[in-house]
């Protein structure tokens, strides 16, 4: 590792430590004690243990969300041609309708896609003095009525807990009713610390649900799952696109544009490979447990971490026909991106960037940021567990505590008939034995420079002193930041909805992410922010024109006719 | 594009599709913001903080600033008190703001919690400050919607610090309803010109508007100062803009300090803005200055110039509903044809009033409350427009049927500009005329015949 150091607007060194002191300073006691152990000097030896995945203090402005949104607004609301219904009183279905960019398109012109609508059951008092079971189940009936969809996926929010109404029970019943499949999930807000709880229910339902329900065969011996892959801004279709080029078919992608039947046939792939590890490492550990796929951690965020899990794939499957093919497609991609990168980062090399989003994407994105020769002095998640930062290796040592022992931990076993290990143990063991990994991700913090800067669910409060005293050039977060860190006069990049521009995977992705950083860190509206009178107050007034060429511009027909006339007064 | 919606109407009883209202919170925290150094604080978990926070800004591309209890289960179960008076501790240490300004949610208000209790012991715990103000309101997500939790907040702010000295103050109060900053800037301004002290509550002009300059601060300049509001008391009278969001505060203040209160509609378009100005004039008994008579002869002059294209156009019209009553007025005033007209929000008065608007304009509209937008593309498919006028979330009706839209309302998420141009006034009505008809002139020219493609208009 190279000497790193945080410096501050001024230009002088700042310890990690002496910046969180900054930070924790305005805490009260018990307040200090809790984000002390989310705020921490990075050591990519020997990642110390982070306070991850506990409860967020009340009081504190905080990123996070709450379950609901990790299982609908995460996992299950990108799956386009079933029926999402949100059992509770309006609000969270209105907020999680359209507000996340997982773009999809029905693979039939004129195939419905229900991420375009809205529903819920709107209670209302008397539901929740009375249940609202009947309700949910006559929901239900209308949605089937009148769209025939393939499945029916509910949702319960926070007051659905605590009125007992059982959705589960509901969605058994309308099953029958119907012959459709449709599913509850128990994914009340309250439940967990984050939207990271909802991930972890979502993961289950998908599994006992939906995954397994369609077998089918596959041509190509090459076929994946991507998963934890939502398709923001079109990631997945640069990805899948990619992929393809190399002659990998990408059976389903968990869950990005991704349909009903992809799903349930997700378990005949011969491979997972895993993008966000937060939202998903559960369904790829049951789906090997279960189906025998192995699986491993990919990173298509980033020229150098797209080669790099390509080249993975391609030794995963060990075809010589297939390992070619991929190191040729990287050798013509890289060779189209290598000016742009180059031209980029001849602007952007040295700059400093912090991360502060989701549960991977603080992560994947120093990727991106490292290809431009951008340095990240900071970066943390907002609802990430222990091992996505200090890497898998601790998953042992992770205290189990109340809140995720709410949350089922579903027991699976190998299916009688269809458990088929992709590799054998001898293959496995020689893949092993040249340095291969499974089940694999060693975390943000082994990434990051020593003495840079860890913040867990940062705060509004940290996020404003990290502006104060550090003033990075670039700061990538989430809507509800974005203009707090401009107003400060640092460019804010948003990496949940990518300010509506994307896609930024794989190396195309990447080329668009260059140009948008270039794009931020150049503006000239920046420049403008303080006003020519105090940047300089002694200085004259500079006008727009000279003398001369005010003469110039405003007397031309004057001096025309001037040369016409005055010669001959003067002869 | 929406290819599930068919023109068939069936009943539904349970399901809602696609929705024309939100949760009540979310307009409590926005009126909150509309107070001077105020921390709207969410009493739930922290998702519907977060979702407020985010849909707000999307709105008003400005930060937007609230605090949560972050409830887990154990509060779910043993109730919110510890969550709150730690809360609250956190809140004035880190962020120390004048106010907070507490609002339930859908969880804290099934579990029953009691929030003025709550505060109390706080206060006794020495959790919050002297001289720090902390307010709440009940915003049941399952009553109501958005409109509601907005004039709740209000309405518990009045009742919380509005004050009688018994000196009455030659400040007339206006409470604006549920409207943009740059709306209540234009309200002022034309106050102003009619020579009246007023005091605006909630008043976000300020707060959500602010520039960018290098600096941050948490409380900008902004919103209605406690003093204000207190003095509101005794202020000679109130102006209460729009049924649903503003009349109950009124209602309230009237009740609790004797100010009378004058009941009006949103002043958006001819008619809702000479209402205003007249109520305004009456109850400050002044004469109307010369300006804005000429104001408002521009906007009759528009009216005139461009009513051939505007006649009789057909329009569906969906949002909340003091806006949609403001804006059919306005149709009618213009001589368009409203036909569908949906607010998410229940209440019978939307449709009464609805009617009391139409009944002389000739116009068969279909009208519903608590309808949702689902319903209205369904309509529209039985019977086409000629224009959509809501919020963002109609734009793939108004795609999917190439009907243009005009974008009005809360929330809209996919333009820049709106919440910097006023929709109130004079002012407002000239903007409106202008989207509308370039809107309708933008299609015939894109879709005309050639020989029907005209330079001049
Ligand atoms: S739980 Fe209730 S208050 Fe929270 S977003 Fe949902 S509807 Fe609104
Ligand atoms: S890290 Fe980002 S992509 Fe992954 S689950 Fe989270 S929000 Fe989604």
């Amino acid at each position: 590792m190279s000497e790193f150091e945080i410096k501050t607007v001024t230009g002088e060194t700042i310890t990690p430590q002496a910046l969180k002191e900054e930070m924790l300073k305005i805490y009260p006691a018990k307040t200090k004690r809790k984000r002390e152990k989310q705020i921490l000097s990075n050591d990519p030896e020997l990642p110390p243990e982070i306070g991850a995945n506990t409860r967020t203090i009340p009081g504190i402005i905080t990123q996070r969300g709450c379950t609901y949104a990790g299982c609908k607004g995460v996992v299950l609301g990108p799956i386009h041609d079933i029926v999402h219904i949100t059992h509770g009183p309006i609000g969270c279905a209105f907020y999680s309708w359209l507000s996340r960019r997982n773009l999809a398109k029905p693979v039939n012109k004129g195939d419905t896609n229900y991420l375009q609508y809205c529903m819920s059951t709107d209670m209302q008092e008397e539901e929740i003095v009375f249940g609202g079971e009947k309700k949910l189940a006559q929901a239900c009936r209308e949605a089937y009525a009148l769209f025939k969809p393939r499945a029916i996926a509910i949702y319960s929010t926070c007051p659905v807990g605590l009125i007992g109404d059982d959705v589960h029970a509901v969605a058994r019943k309308m099953s029958e009713e119907l012959g459709i499949n449709v599913c509850g999930f128990s994914c009340e807000g309250y439940k967990g610390v984050s939207q990271s709880a909802g991930h972890h229910i979502a993961n289950n339902g998908v599994f006992k649900h939906m995954v397994g329900k369609l077998d089918m065969t596959h041509d190509n011996p090459f076929s994946i799952n991507v998963l934890g892959e939502y398709n923001i801004g079109g990631d997945a279709w640069e990805i899948d696109t990619l992929l393809r080029k190399c002659g990998i078919h990408v059976v389903s992608t968990l869950s990005g544009d991704v349909n009903y039947d992809q799903v349930c046939s997700s378990h005949t792939a011969n491979l997972n490979v895993v993008m966000c590890h937060r939202s998903i490492n559960y369904m790829a550990q049951m789906m090997e447990t279960k189906f025998g796929i192995p699986w491993f951690k990919v990173n298509f965020i980033g020229a150098a971490a797209t080669a790099k899990s390509l080249r993975k794939i391609g030794q995963f499957f060990g075809d010589k026909g297939l390992i070619d093919r991929i190191e040729e497609v990287i050798a013509a991609e890289m060779a189209a991106l290598a000016p742009i990168q180059k031209d980029v980062t001849s602007r952007t090399k040295g700059k400093k960037v912090a991360l502060f989003v989701g549960g991977s994407r603080a992560h994947h994105y120093q990727d991106l940021f490292s290809d431009i020769g951008m340095e990240t002095i900071s970066a943390g998640y907002e609802f990430a567990h222990r091992d996505d930062y200090e890497g898998r290796a601790v998953l042992p040592t992770i205290k189990i505590d109340a809140d995720s022992r709410n949350i089922e931990e579903i027991h699976v076993e190998a299916d009688p008939q269809r458990y088929n290990p992709r590799k054998s143990p001898e293959q496995i063991a020689a893949l092993e034995a040249g340095g291969f990994t499974f089940r694999d991700y060693d975390g943000m913090m082994k990434q990051m420079k020593k003495n840079s800067l860890v913040i867990d669910d940062i705060s509004h409060h940290e996020m404003e002193k990290l502006i104060a005293i550090c003033k990075p050039d670039v700061i990538c977060s989430g809507i509800k930041d974005k203009f707090v860190i401009e107003k400060l006069g640092v460019p804010c990049k948003q990496l949940h909805s990518y300010d509506y521009g994307g896609p930024y995977a794989a190396f195309t992705g990447a080329a668009n992410f260059y140009k948008e950083i270039d794009r931020l860190t150049s503006t000239k509206v920046w420049k403008f922010v303080v006003p020519p009178w105090k940047q300089n107050p002694e200085l004259q007034a500079t006008m727009a024109f000279g003398k001369a060429a005010a003469a110039e511009d405003l007397t031309p027909k004057r001096s025309m006719k001037a040369k016409n006339v005055e010669p001959a007064e003067e002869a | 594009m929406l290819d599930g919606t068919k023109a068939e109407l069936t009943e539904r009883t349970a399901l809602r599709i696609n929705p024309a209202k939100t949760c009540q919170p979310i307009g409590a925290m926005y009126a909150a913001l509309g107070i001077h150094g105020c921390m709207p604080h969410s009493h739930g978990s922290q998702g519907c903080c977060a979702y407020h926070r985010s849909h707000l800004t999307r709105h008003y591309k400005e930060p937007v600033m609230a605090t949560t209890s972050s409830f887990t289960e154990g509060s779910a179960v043993f109730g919110g008190l510890a969550n709150l008076t730690t809360a609250l501790q956190n809140i004035f240490s880190i962020y120390n703001p004048d106010v907070v300004a507490i609002h339930t949610t859908c969880l804290s208000e099934v579990i029953g919690d009691d929030i003025p209790t709550i505060i109390k012991k706080a206060r006794d715990e020495g959790k919050v400050p002297e001289g720090k103000v902390v307010i709440h309101t009940n915003t049941p997500s399952f009553v109501g919607s958005h409109v509601t939790g907005f004039s709740n907040m209000v309405t518990s702010t009045i009742k919380y610090l509005a004050e009688k000295t018994g000196k009455t103050t030659d400040r007339l109060n206006v409470i604006p309803g549920y409207l943009d900053p740059s709306d209540i800037l234009e309200i002022k301004r034309l106050l102003g010109i009619l020579g009246v002290s007023s005091i605006l509550l909630p008043d976000t002009s300020g707060v959500l508007d602010t520039g960018l300059d290098g600096n941050y601060t948490m409380f900008p300049k902004g919103g209605t100062t406690v003093e204000d509001i207190k003095s509101m008391g005794d202020s000679f009278a109130t102006i209460a803009c729009g049924h649903f969001a503003s009349h109950a505060a009124a209602t309230q203040l009237e009740n609790q300090c004797n100010v009378p209160a004058g009941f009006l509609e949103l002043p958006i378009g001819l008619t809702g803005t000479d209402r205003f100005i007249n109520a305004v004039r009456q109850y400050a008994t002044i004469d109307i200055p010369e300006a804005i008579e000429e104001e408002r002869a521009r906007l009759i002059d528009l009216m005139s110039d461009l009513h051939q294209y505007l006649h009789g156009k057909t329009v569906a019209i969906a949002g909340d509903p003091d806006h949609v009553i403001a804006m059919t007025q306005f149709l009618v005033d213009l001589d368009m044809k409203p036909k569908y007209i949906v607010t998410g929000t229940p209440g019978q008065f939307f449709e009464r009033r609805i009617a009391e608007i139409l009944k002389d304009s000739g116009s068969n509209a279909t009208v519903k409350q608590f309808g949702d937008l689902f319903e209205m593309h369904q309509w529209i498919k039985n019977d086409p427009v000629d224009l959509i006028i809501g919020n963002t979330y109609n734009k793939h009706i108004a795609r999917v049927e190439n009907i243009p839209l005009i974008r009005f309302g809360f929330p809209i998420l996919d333009r820049g500009t709106h919440r910097l141009f006023p929709t109130v006034g004079y002012t407002g009505a000239k903007r409106l005329i202008d989207e509308m008809v370039n809107a309708l002139l933008d299609k015939k020219d894109r879709e005309c015949d050639e020989q029907w493609f005209e330079l001049i208009q």
